[in-house]
Order: structure tokens, then sequence, then C-alpha cells
């Protein structure tokens, strides 16, 4: 922290050429960038907590209803996809480890194993949206909506499947920005941009494909699972 | 500073996570009334754990990180409690009911 | 403004303003107080925008008929009034400005943790502008600046999705700012800068980001599922088929209510540097403002459905948000008290910023106490959608966050551009505004409670007088706006130098040059003393 910086000159000599003007070395950087990006994971909390929490409104208002969405839903798909993530998730936690230690192959080859299986997950849910075309669960526009299973409850199954579709595409979106985040850290890492003192953009997009798991951690039960027995209280 | 993890516990940690989705798919097949619901998310709290203390490795971050991780959840917690508060009371008022 | 700018005889030294120039210097900076700045620059055009609306306003209800406008118009006038002022100026207003330019220099770094991140805050900003803008131009919104469903996604034929992007667009412009000074606050303060020798304007502003961080998703995902709402009719909020209106209401307010706080807290912590140093006192109670903020950040959470005590929530929800609105009153009046007694036996000047700062806790006190009316169930029945609301959070919003802001723009003024405004007009205007203020809004109180309600172009002809009197005193007010900004310009070339510290303040931003440096400080500070260690100072001044 006594270091003192000439004023016009942003970057001293003896230090990373990573290092930016404005903080003091490069463990000042790397604490600020992860522990900025946990704020934003709050934000992305609170964001997903927004949805979650109007979901549960609405499945405490329709318990039967829901009931009848969830034993719909096919949860091998979702016990499918969760699985997939798991392992893409293990991959990234590894490409950290392997950047933290300088291993740059292993770091290459973890990203390409959780790009992968980010894709496969996107297919599957792709494969599984088809499903619900075809089986008229679409209710956009009030269209493209028959609900021949449980008549009774077409009109609140409608809210149910609109938040299907919400929380799942707004997940599936978080994926595909995580995928473009690792296409550009897989680029950077061929290019040789890390290094034990310098993977702070791997750690922190790690933080950030871990909590996009997570989050699908909580859909799959409770879009396919809960209910799905159709006892519900 | 930062402290290296072997593979061997992030390896062990995805196999109780996989086995976890297997059993939390395998419980939902059965009839437990209440109990599924309870099951289903304590499973995946306890999933979620592992991934923020050992993927995301908050077990070696600082205690503001700790802190923040459990604000971010408190947080929820309360948009949760106070949003339904309202819904579930009322249907304690005399007359009252869901729209 | 580039080319008032980039007069040589600003300073002869360099700084800040005349290290670089061309518009591609500002546009492309990522100097927080180039981005402060800007921010300024465009916030105050969106008050002109949403202060032209409210003038509106105020000459449709000089007459009790509704003779200016129709009905559909002025609905369109008090929602764009709403709209712009409350997320295109209020939520940036203090922080986007004054916390963007002081809190680096406040804590001895160079700059904030992420200076591109603030940057793009700006560019998000200016983008989420842009659709408001776009709304009002191709016909506006009605809806009200709330937004309220099944109005706003079923029966409205105004651009509701245009103006909903643009609010949630201007979102993350706050959560970044948010975010960034939180992990600067945290992160980046020079040796010796402990928590307890924060200034307090920096504590104010942590609070602040912290709702900004915590609330602002959930509106953001809330204006998200009316838009799918209105332009799917997907149902979620549509009684027809089981929706309920009123979730919109809670995860609106959710935000909404401590969003009151993000509007009010960052003025709290400008007072809080102002009275200390026109009394020549340390603050009294330090450490129980500071922990005021934190606690009115928190509690400011759980007190959102007192906006919905009569719109069918369950009477035992009215119960328990009832009384936890109450309990944010005991933060604000500790603030107050500590204030009020670090003037005590202080020695006062009467500076424009002082002026301010006295006007702040007076009106801040008479519009919290009115909320405390509110916050009571019974009251509120008789009282809710009356002026008597709309006078209530002017005076939180306009006697608090403006005056405040207003305040802070001159405390800090010498700072920021090297140059001091006319002090002469500047006590002048101070009064001029809260004269205006008090005059425009005082009498909705009473007509509030008398029954006016809020958001009819026509209203009973017994309520014509004290109207009379709000348009009036709303010119006042708007008067009191005009001249700082014209000083403000004039003072760019023609003010006094005003050396680095005009007001013998103390803080780290007063031991910089004015204007400041790119990088703030030649060499790290290290910080050795308390905050507002003025009983010190003046005995060494004096010794
Ligand atoms: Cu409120």
């Amino acid at each position: 922290m006594a270091d003192t910086h000439a004023v016009a000159t942003g970057h001293s000599t003896d230090h990373s050429p990573h290092l930016r003007h404005h903080f003091d070395d490069m463990d000042q950087q790397f604490d600020s960038a992860t522990f900025g990006m946990w704020v934003f994971l709050l934000t992305e909390i609170m964001f997903f907590g927004g949805m979650f929490g109007a979901y549960t409104v609405y499945r405490n208002m329709y318990p039967e209803a829901f009931a009848s969405t969830s034993a719909y839903m096919n949860p091998l798909y979702g016990a499918l996809n969760t699985a997939v993530l798991i392992v893409s998730s293990l991959s990234m936690a590894l490409a950290v480890r392997a950047a933290h230690l300088g291993q740059q192959k292993a770091l290459q080859i973890c990203l390409l194993i959780t790009m992968f299986f980010g894709i496969c997950f996107l297919v599957i849910k792709g494969f599984e949206y088809h499903e619900h075309w075809v089986d008229m669960k679409v209710p956009l526009f009030g269209g493209h909506w028959n609900y021949s299973e449980a008549p009774q409850f077409a009109h609140q199954a409608q809210i149910l499947f609109c938040f299907y579709f919400f929380m799942t595409g707004f997940h599936a979106v978080h994926m595909l920005v995580g995928l473009g985040i690792m296409t550009t850290i897989f680029m950077m890492a061929r290019k040789g941009t890390f290094s034990p003192t310098y993977y702070t953009p791997v750690e922190v997009s790690g933080l950030y494909w871990h909590f996009v798991d997570i989050v699908w951690i909580f859909l799959f039960p409770l879009l396919y699972l809960i209910g799905h027995t159709r006892h519900l209280v | 500073m930062h402290s290296v993890t072997p593979v061997r516990t992030y390896v062990l940690i995805w196999v109780v996570l996989t086995i976890m989705t297997f059993v939390t798919y395998g419980v939902a097949q059965i009839d437990l009334g209440p109990f599924n619901i309870v099951i289903a998310l304590a499973i995946a709290a306890f999933k979620m754990t592992l991934v923020i203390w050992f993927f995301m490795h908050v077990r070696t971050d600082s205690p503001l990180t700790k802190l923040f991780v459990f604000a971010g959840f408190f947080w929820m917690a309360i948009l949760f409690v106070f949003t339904l508060g309202d819904y579930v009371s009322r249907a304690w008022m005399p007359g009252g009911k869901f729209w | 403004m580039s080319t008032v700018l980039q007069d040589p005889q600003t300073t002869e030294t360099p700084n800040y303003l005349n290290a670089e120039y061309g518009w591609k210097s500002w546009l492309l900076t990522t100097d927080h107080k180039r981005i402060a700045l800007l921010y300024l620059i465009s916030i105050s055009v969106m008050f002109a925008l949403g202060g032209v609306f409210a003038m509106l306003i105020r000459v449709e209800l000089l007459t009790p008929e509704g003779d200016l406008v129709n009905s559909d118009t002025y609905n369109k006038l008090f929602t764009m009034h709403g709209v712009v002022m409350v997320f295109f100026f209020l939520v940036p207003s203090i922080p986007a400005t004054l916390g963007n330019f002081l809190i680096p220099m406040m804590i001895g770094a160079k700059d904030l943790a992420f200076p591109r991140i603030n940057l793009l805050s700006w560019y998000i900003y200016v983008a989420g502008a842009l659709f408001a803008i776009a709304a009002i131009v191709m016909g506006g919104v009605d809806t009200g600046w709330t937004f309220y469903t099944p109005f706003s996604s079923t029966y409205s034929n105004t651009f509701v999705i245009t103006a909903a992007v643009g609010v949630f667009i201007s979102g993350f412009s706050s959560i970044t700012t948010g975010l960034n000074f939180i992990v600067t606050i945290h992160k980046m303060r020079a040796p010796g800068m402990t928590w307890g020798r924060l200034p307090l304007f920096v504590w104010a502003n942590y609070a602040t980001s912290l709702i900004q961080v915590l609330g602002t998703p959930v509106v953001a995902i809330t204006l998200a599922l009316l838009a799918l709402e209105r332009g799917f009719h997907i149902g979620i909020f549509d009684p027809a088929i089981g929706g309920d209106p009123i979730l919109f209401q809670h995860m609106f307010w959710f935000y909404s209510h401590p969003a009151v706080y993000i509007m009010i807290l960052p003025g709290m912590g400008v007072i809080s540097e102002v009275v200390p140093c026109f009394s020549r006192k340390g603050i009294f109670g330090y450490s129980f403002i500071a922990a005021s903020s934190l606690g009115i950040a928190i509690v400011g959470f759980l007190v959102w459905g007192h906006h919905l005590f009569v719109t069918g929530m369950s009477m035992y929800a009215g119960l328990y948000f009832s009384l936890l609105s109450m309990l944010v009153a005991v933060p604000s009046a500790i603030k107050v008290f500590n204030w009020t007694a670090t003037m005590y036996r202080g020695s006062i000047s009467y500076a424009t910023p002082m002026l301010y700062a006295f006007g702040f806790i007076g009106l801040f006190t008479i519009g919290g106490l009115t909320g405390l009316f509110l916050a009571t169930l019974g009251v509120d029945v008789h009282l809710t959608d009356t002026y008597f609301v709309i006078a209530h959070f002017h005076y939180v919003m306009v006697g608090g966050m403006v005056v405040a802001y207003l305040g802070g723009l001159h405390f800090w003024w010498p700072k920021i551009t090297g140059r001091m405004y006319p002090e002469g007009w500047g006590k002048f205007s101070a009064l001029l505004v809260f004269v205006g203020f008090n005059v425009t809004f005082f009498p909705q109180f009473i007509t509030g409670y008398l029954g006016q309600p809020r958001r009819y172009h026509a209203y009973a002809p017994e309520f014509q007088v004290l109207n009379v009197m709000s348009t009036a005193g709303a010119s006042i007010l708007a008067l009191g706006y005009i001249i700082p900004l014209i000083y403000f310009i004039w003072s760019l070339r023609y003010g006094k130098p005003a050396g680095n510290n005009p007001w013998g303040a103390t803080g780290l931003e007063w031991t910089t040059q004015s204007p400041p440096t790119t990088f703030n400080f030649d060499v790290t500070p290290i910080v050795t003393e308390e905050a507002y260690a003025y009983a010190k100072h003046e005995e060494a001044h004096v010794g």
C-alpha cells in the first residue's frame, strides 16, 4: 500500500501488465474483482428471487392446478439436465484450479468440457421445449394452449406454464451468456493470457457459471418434482 | 494467499451432488404427502450449499464474502416471508379468501 | 459545455478538466470525476423535463375545472412527471454525481474499483432515458409512475412497454453504480481510513448502494413480468384467469419503498458533511449516524406493505407493515437529533450550503413525521390517494433530497470546478427554494386532509385558493432552481478561484487540488485522524 504512483504514468514498470493503474497491487485487484462478482451475484439472487417469490405465491394459491402441471412434466429431462450441469460445474471448478496452478493445457480442456456440457444442457432443453410445443403447452397470446389433462385447471395452469417458460427461459439466457463468457475465456487461455498471478477472469466467470448451476438445482425440484405424484397438500 | 483444493475433493463433491440428484428424483416418485416438498427442497438446499462452499470456494473466502452470500439469501427470505405473510393470512380474515 | 471547460483561463495547473480535450475524451473517459459531470448534465436535463411536466400540472390546477388539458393528457402529465423525476433524476441524483465524484477522493483512492463499468453505467442510464423520452414523444404513458396492474397490463392504450423498458434499463445503471461503490468502499480505502473514520457521506452512499443492489433486481423482474403480461397476455396479473394484480404491487414496492431511501440517504450524507463544517464542530454521535444509515437500509426493506393498506391485502399483513413502518422513524430521528446536537453551541456560519442544510432538516422532519400519519392503518384509509400523500412524499423527495442535492452541489462546487459561485445569489436562491417549496406543498397537506384526491385534473371549487397558492409557490420554486443554473454556468468562467479548501473543511477531498488531478492524489494519503476533527483544527488555527 505504501508505494506511490507518479500521476502521469498509468502503470509502473515493476508490476504485472495486467495491473490497472488505480489498484495498488494484484492482490487488491483480484480481491476487488471477485468481491465485485459476488455483489453482482447478490443482484442475481434477488433477480431470480423475485421470480421464485411470485411463483411461490401462485403455487401456494393453486396447489391442485400446480400438481397437475408437475404431473405433466417429464422429470427425466430435468434430472438429466441437472446431472449435465453438475458435470459442467465440476469441470469449471477444475478449470479455475488449473488456471491457478498455471496448467495451460488442463485449463483449456476443462473449459471445453464445461462448454460442451453447457451446450448439451441447452440442446436437451430445446428438445423439451419442442415437446411442449407439440403438446400445446405454450400459452402465449392465449393461443397454442390445450389442457385436456385437467380442464378444470386450464386457466390456472396457464399461469403456471407461463412461469415455467419465464423461469427456464431466463435461466437459458443466463446459460447463453455463460457460454459467451466461456468462449472469451477460452480464447484468452489459448493466447496464454493467464498465469498463477493473473487468472482473475477465469475465477470470476467460474463464480457466474456455478451460480447459474445453482439456479437450476432449485428449478429442477420446483418445476418437475414437487407434486409429481399428484397428492399435494 | 489462495489455497488450492485437491482434485479429489472436487470429484468427491461431484459424486455427492450426482447421487443427491438421483435420490431427489427417486424420492419424488414415492408419495410422501407434504414431505415430498420438504425433502425436495432440503436436498436442493444441500446441493446448493455444496456448490457454494466448495466449487465457489466460499469455504476459504473472507468473512466478508460469507456475509454477502448470507445477505443475499436473507433478503430473498424477507421478500418471501413478508409477501407470503399477506397471502397466507388473507384466508384468516373474516370472509376473506384468495382472488 | 466543452468550450467552457476548454477555456485556458479556467486553471493553469493540470487537472482532470484540462488533462484531455475533445468530445472523445469525455465520452470514453473512465475518470470518475468526468463521469460524474456526464451524469450531472444528463440528470439536469431530465430534471428540467420532469419540471416542465410539473409546471403544466400546476397550471392546469389553477382552476377547479379541467380546462387546460383533458383528463387523458393530465394522466400522462403526472405519469411522466413521476417516471422522469423518480427513475431518471432522484434515484441517480446524488450517488451518480456527487457520490461518483467524491467517494474515491474521500477514501483516498485514485478511482472507483471498476472505472469502465462506471462509464458503462452512464451509457445504460442514457439508453434507459432515451426509451423513456421515446415513450413520451410517441404519445406518453398514463398509468401513474407505479405502473399498477391490471390497468397497465390490460386497459391502458399508451406506451407502457416502452416506458417500462426504459425504467428496466436504467435500473441496471443504478445496480452497477451501487456495485462499484460497495466494492470501492470495501477494497480501495487508503491506509488508516478505517470504517470508523469514513466520512458519513460515504457511509450513507454505502447503505444506498446496498439498497440499489438488493432491491433493483426485483423491480426489474416485476417490470419484465408486466411487459410480458401486456405483450403476450400470459395472465400473471389478470384476475380473469386467476392472476393477482396485488402481487404486482407487492413486488413493485419491495423495491420502490426502499428506493425512497435510495433517494434520501445520500441527501442525509450530504447534510452530515455540511453541518459540522459550518458549525466548526465535530459531528455529534458519529457512530449513531453511521449505524442509522445501515439501519434505514435494512428496516426500509420490511415496510413496503404500507402502500397496500387499502388494496385487499390481508389486514394481518397490514398490522406488521404498519408497525414496522413506524420503526423506520427511529433511525431517521437519530440523524435529525444528532445534526441538531452538532449545531448546538457551534459557531455557525450561514453560508449557502448551510442554509440548504437548515432547509433539509426542517422539511425532512415534516416529511418524515407525516409519513407516520400514513403508516397508521386507520388514518391511511382516510388519506390514501389524497393530496396529503403528495405533500408527504414531496416533503421528503424535494424538501429532502433535492434540497440536499443543491446544498451538496454548492458545498463541493469549488472542488468540482475550482471556482466559487456568487454567495449572495446563492443565499437568495436557497431562500427562494425554501419559501417556494413550502408555499407549494404545505397547502396540499390541507387539501389532502380535506379530501382532494390525487391524479384528477378537476377538483371541487372550495379547494381553489389553496391550489392557486400551490401554483404560485411552484413558480417561486422554479425560479429558485433557475437562478443557480445560471450562476453555476456563469461561475465556470467568472467565478473567483476557489483555492483547495475554501470552507476550511476536513476530509481527504479537501486536501487535493481544486479541481483535482486525474488520479486525485499524487501520493496515496495516510489517514491518521477521525472524520470531522474540526475542534482539533480550530485549536491549531488559533494557537
Ligand atoms: Cu413507502
